[in-house]
């Protein structure tokens, strides 16, 4: 390819008659580099930096959807207005369950997963494809999708529950013939857990993967050698390896699903009542839906501190890493 | 063969075979859904797996002819390709400024850059539905234009910023030993080393704006500027009624193509994320 060039094929170019160190205005790395950065910082600053200082000022305001200017300074009355719901405890304690629980099914599904494609088999590529494609679906119609196979009344798993007996009147699962998956509070939250695993598996295995692929093959050899087995190579040479990585990239996916409220307001959209409800959703029930925007800007600020946490326990490993 | 290598081999594809049952069952019902007619789908009594009644494609020439799918379809992809363009114009740049002109600092920004693409968009929505509607751009594709790259370009520059710090500076030293300006470095030198973290950077610039639903059904009102994400959903449940078929066939016809793109740049998405590793593990 034109232009693939290597370290060889630019040393082999002819060198161009100028002076070493450069002088010119494109040779000053200050000046390029300042350059090169600017549209970036600038856009940031104008529509991540401002609006979440607008996010900040309006969370103690009175601002409406009907009167979205910043006239008066409320103090912390929206946040002591939110937390006095009932909805706000439940939202707050399914964001942490489901965050939490997540987390865990991610970590170990992540691992089988890369361990299963960190080797070549016949047809890995068609198993790729196959991994890949929740990841590949948006997330609000793959949320569809998932209604669609919990339905309270044509859900095919309650349908093979039914033909083997588990499901119906007279069985151990109950004289419904459903299990109205996402009409159920812990039913609905074990949902969104595994929808939400269900979408980031291949996200999170694709950044671990990256990192088994770079473990040196020499390990693995010198474990054979010693004799170790398939779980003691796992536990003592690929996890410790993985280690920091396989943190970042859960972290990475957890908390986007964290502030996220895509699933929940496509499939349970927090009921029944306020049982699956999480702070994202609600934020976005009250700031937009209810056209309270200073309330919903005061609930969204909640996520803020948990995700601050987390982020900087992410940012001490990548120090640390820096470090080895 | 010893017995333990073959009970290994029977536990690797066991395995292999039920994570690839659990990514796929939900598309595979999806797709089975798609050609179903309505009284065999309504039927609480029959396999749903199976074509009870014979399959047919009227759901699909539904939602193509009934439905303003196509319209979203176009959205979506415009909106997509122009959010991809301008992450990379952004993004590029700013990472490789980052990772060898701007100094120690600019080296070691990547914590500060990976804390803004964690501000999530439910914090931000409400403000920037007011500048959107203050530039005048609200309920248009315009608007979600402007306000995907707040998730692309830090996310992409984060990678790239990783990916030109593991490209040995020796390479871009020897150019500009050879007279090259920093400029040509970047484009002739530093940009094709990068290819695999600028296909990472595209793939995902284009999934994350084509996965977005809080900001496409929050901005946009108008069907004619709706994206897949946002209107699909409210376009095909109406109140209580789901059209299902039709639901379903959009997602499969969105959802597959993508997965079978995607995934065969599977081995390019692992290769740009290869870039973080401690140094003890670098062989």
């Amino acid at each position: 390819m034109k232009n693939d060039k290597t370290l060889g094929a630019v040393r082999k170019r002819k060198a161009l008659p100028k002076p070493y160190p450069p002088t010119g205005i494109a040779d000053r790395d200050g000046v390029v580099g300042t350059l090169m950065l600017a549209p970036a910082v600038l856009y940031v600053v104008a529509l991540v930096a401002v609006p979440f200082f607008l996010a900040i000022a309006l969370s103690v305001s009175d601002a409406t959807v009907g009167d979205p200017a910043i006239h008066h300074f409320v103090g912390l009355a929206n946040f002591i207005d939110v937390m006095r719901e009932s909805a706000f405890l439940l939202a707050l304690r399914n964001s942490v369950i489901v965050t939490l629980a997540t987390l865990v099914l991610l970590t170990v599904l992540t691992i089988i997963l890369v361990e299963l494609l960190a080797r070549p088999f016949p047809g890995k590529r068609f198993a790729e494809i196959l991994i890949i494609l929740p990841w590949a679906m948006p997330a609000a119609l793959a949320a569809v999708g998932w209604l669609w196979l919990l339905d309270s009344e044509f859900s095919p798993i309650d349908w093979v529950l039914r033909s083997v007996g588990l499901l119906g009147p007279g069985t151990a699962l109950g004289p419904a013939n459903n299990l109205y998956y996402l009409g159920r509070e812990w039913l609905g939250l074990g949902a969104i857990v595994v929808i939400n695993v269900w979408r980031t598996l291949p996200l999170s295995a694709i950044i671990v993967l990256a990192g088994r692929t770079a473990i040196p093959n020499e390990l693995f050899e010198q474990a054979a050698l010693d004799g170790a087995g398939y779980f003691r190579v796992l536990f003592r040479i690929t996890l410790p390896a993985l280690g920091i990585l396989l943190t970042v990239a859960i972290l990475f996916t957890v908390l986007v699903i964290f502030g996220d409220m895509t699933v929940v307001a496509l499939t349970t959209r927090g009921g029944p009542g306020y049982t699956t409800e999480v702070l994202p959703y609600w934020a976005y029930l009250k700031g937009i839906q209810g056209g309270a925007l200073s309330q919903g800007a005061a609930v969204a600020l909640f996520l803020f501190p948990v995700l601050l946490a987390a982020s900087i326990l992410v940012l001490r490993m990548a120090y640390r890493r820096e470090e080895a | 063969m010893r017995i333990t290598s073959v009970a290994r081999t029977i536990g690797f594809y066991v395995a292999l075979a039920l994570l690839g049952l659990f990514a796929v069952f939900p598309a595979l019902w999806m797709v089975i859904t798609a050609f179903k007619q309505n009284s065999d789908l309504y039927d609480p009594n029959n396999n749903p797996f199976l074509f009870n009644l014979p399959p047919t494609l009227s759901n699909i020439e539904f939602l193509f002819t009934q439905t303003n799918f196509p319209v979203f379809l176009w959205n979506s992809f415009f909106i997509g390709i122009v959010v991809v363009v301008v992450t990379l114009v952004l993004a590029v740049p700013a990472a490789y400024s980052l990772a060898r002109l701007m100094g120690h600092w600019g080296e070691h920004s990547s914590i500060a850059i990976f804390l803004v693409y964690l501000i999530p968009p439910t914090l931000l929505f409400i403000p920037l539905y007011e500048i959107v509607t203050f530039l005048g751009a609200a309920d248009t594709v315009w608007s979600l234009i402007l306000v995907y790259p707040t998730i692309t370009v830090p996310f992409c520059t984060w990678l790239l910023l990783s990916f030109f710090r593991s490209i040995p500076r020796e390479v871009e030293e020897a150019a500009l030993t050879d007279g090259w300006s920093r400029v040509g470095v970047f484009f002739r030198v530093a940009l094709p080393l990068a290819a695999p973290g600028i296909t990472t950077c595209i793939v995902f610039a284009f999934a994350l704006s084509l996965s977005d639903y809080i900001y496409a059904a929050v901005f946009v009102s108008s069907t004619a500027s709706r994206t897949v994400s946002a209107g699909v959903p409210t376009e095909l449940i109406r109140g209580d009624i789901y059209y299902w078929q039709a639901l379903m066939a959009a997602t499969a016809i969105v959802g597959i193509p993508l997965a079978v793109i995607y995934g065969l740049l599977f081995d390019w998405l692992v290769r740009g994320f290869q870039v973080e590793l401690p140094r003890s593990l670098r062989a």
